[in-house]
């Protein structure tokens, strides 16, 4: 077996024992990059140096017997967390120049339990996208491939395509991403990798360039269920600096993704079964249900009424925010400046236009109509309304069922490309994700079988507020009776 | 409600981004189609319903009106596309 094709779980453990050093397991996975990121343009950013550095302390730590959690566990980091004295960019032009002086919160946990960074991940542009085809970076591959046409390039899905790639190719043990509407369980269902948003207020969002500050969850990308656990509990904890961060006890994550679902009521939400929805995804869905039939939960069919509201409230919550979060970029303070600006004003309608893309700027134009005076009500204050019955319809069905199986997303990756004609379309994309953002509560992606093609189909599971174990419990059923774990990206 | 070429030229300047005569139409017809596609909203019945801003159960905290990190001219400044001194300095704005 190939270091790289090592869970973090067994690697950490073969670190302890010495079967290999931190320095090798680094080596490895910075060669894979060398071989594979030309062609998936998975990392804006390596930082080849820095890692081994890392890595050579982590040995150290080895050697004194002090090992954490991460010691020596190769990451990617999507370049949405700011990092100190490496690049973050957000996937834009506009943030090209930008080298942060502070390390996110998130990433200061996973370096303080020991980690090594391998470099900045692609993302669509400000995390605003489902394919990261909206990178000022350039597209990111997919690793998979379709069975019959082997030469289209898929997408990794987004917006955290780079840090679902790169795990998929083993290019990176794990990953951290961030999940505004799907954007880390998306990708993960695309790439056949495992990925969890947890709860709002899990994971700080200090130091993560802000999106859509009411629905940005920062959280972590691994191929197995446990390997998602170990990371969640490295970068889950309390913040001061983040007003919204819950001073909430962070459980032994690890621990419950082996407790199986006896006894557990499972939800399966009928406004999911969405018109046209492709006969393989609902038979994947069918095949989930009588899986946790089989390890002893007891499967109910319960309503979540304002489901088809989510991608519409989200469309204008998300670009709300986001024209908010994104007035700071007016090439004053950091970032990009355009050239020629006469006076001030025309210094930032100038540095904008030329520093943002076509869907950031779309957004923000979305967002400052919907903000704007004589529309705020009609618009943002509905759609808040929505939203609170969006929470209630969860709120709800978590007085019955103990979790929510669903699929991740209406179909399998899509070629380059595809799907670009208008925006709402890509938007579609979110369906199955989007209600989870707008409640806050967590969700995981679990890889649970592949489609005609051979690309790989997630379920979701959703649980209640703070009960990520749940989830785990649920999702490492999944992940066992699906038997996913060992596959390999077909291609690249 | 569909956005006219005016609107969408006054959402622009609003949201201080510098839109061409010829992005024109194209904006207004993407941003027609997801405002129309957003009307569906209007389906939902929302009388006597609070308006939810996030999914952050409880209150914000309160924390002491205190300094509590700061003098760091050098990194804040770091960044900055153009500066004179400890200030960071932009076109001419008062004749």
């Amino acid at each position: 077996m190939m270091l790289t094709d090592l869970t973090i779980a067994a690697a950490a453990d073969g670190l302890r024992r010495g079967d290999f050093t931190a320095r090798a397991l680094t080596e490895a996975h910075l060669a894979a990059i060398g071989a594979r990121n030309p062609r998936l343009n998975a990392f804006i950013t390596v930082t080849g140096e820095a890692a081994l550095a890392q890595a050579d302390a982590a040995d150290a730590a080895l050697a004194r017997g002090e090992a954490r959690a991460l010691t020596g566990i190769p990451l990617a980091i999507k370049d949405l967390f700011c990092t100190a004295g490496v690049r973050t960019t957000a996937g834009s032009h506009i943030l090209s120049p930008f080298v942060p002086p502070y390390e996110s919160t998130v990433t200061a946990n996973l370096l303080r339990d020991g980690a090594v960074f391998l470099g900045k991940a692609n993302l669509d542009e400000f995390a605003m996208g489902s394919s990261n085809m909206t990178s000022a970076f350039g597209p990111v591959a997919n690793p998979w491939t379709r069975r019959q046409d082997p030469d289209a390039v898929l997408v990794p899905g987004g917006s955290s395509g780079g840090s679902a790639a790169a795990v998929a190719a083993r290019l990176a043990m794990g990953a951290t991403g961030t999940d505004t509407g799907g954007s880390i369980r998306q990708p993960s269902s695309f790439c056949g990798i495992v990925g969890i948003k947890p709860t709002y207020g899990r994971c700080s969002r200090w130091g993560v360039v802000a999106f859509a500050s009411s629905l940005d969850h920062p959280g972590p990308f691994a191929r197995t269920v446990e390997d998602c656990a170990i990371l969640l509990g490295s970068m889950a904890g309390h913040d001061p600096k983040d007003s919204t961060s819950a001073d909430v006890a962070v459980p032994d994550f690890r621990a419950a993704c082996a407790r199986g679902v006896k006894g557990l009521r499972i939800g399966v939400p009928r406004e999911y079964r969405a018109e046209g929805m492709a006969g393989e995804i609902d038979a994947l869905w069918q095949q989930g249900i009588a899986w946790l039939r089989a390890a002893g939960a007891e499967v109910v069919d319960v309503s979540l009424p304002h489901t088809k509201y989510g991608l519409a409230t989200y469309y204008i919550v998300a670009p709300a925010e986001a024209s908010s979060n994104l007035a700071r970029y007016d090439g004053v303070r950091f970032g990009l400046r355009a050239s020629g600006g006469e006076d001030l004003r025309d210094l930032y309608e100038r540095t904008r236009a030329e520093g943002f893309g076509a869907e950031v700027r779309r957004r923000i134009l979305i967002g400052t109509y919907v903000l704007s005076a004589g529309y705020y009500d009609a618009y943002y204050l509905r759609a808040q309304k929505v939203r609170a019955l969006i929470l209630r319809d969860f709120s709800d069905v978590f007085g019955q069922v103990d979790a929510l199986l669903t699929p991740t997303t209406p179909s399998a990756a899509f070629a380059q490309g595809e799907k670009m004609d208008d925006p709402v379309t890509m938007y579609l994309n979110d369906v199955f994700t989007v209600p989870a953002n707008l409640a806050g509560v967590p969700a995981i992606s679990v890889p649970a079988g592949l489609d005609a093609n051979g690309l790989p189909l997630g379920l979701q599971v959703i649980g209640r507020a703070f009960d990520e174990e749940t989830v785990f419990a649920v999702g490492g059923v999944l992940e066992r009776a699906a038997g996913f774990g060992g596959l390999h990206a077909t291609a690249g | 409600m569909s956005l006219d070429p005016a609107t969408v030229r006054r959402i622009a300047a609003l949201a201080r981004i510098r839109v061409t005569e010829d992005e024109v139409p194209r904006l207004q017809a993407e941003m027609n189609a997801i405002l129309g596609w957003i009307e569906q909203l209007n389906e939902v019945n929302v009388d006597g319903i609070e308006p939810l801003a996030g999914a952050a159960l409880r209150a914000l905290p309160m924390r002491e009106d205190v300094v509590t990190d700061g003098g760091y001219a050098e990194q804040v400044l770091a960044n900055a596309p153009e500066r004179i001194g400890d200030f960071y300095a932009v076109p001419k704005v008062v004749e």
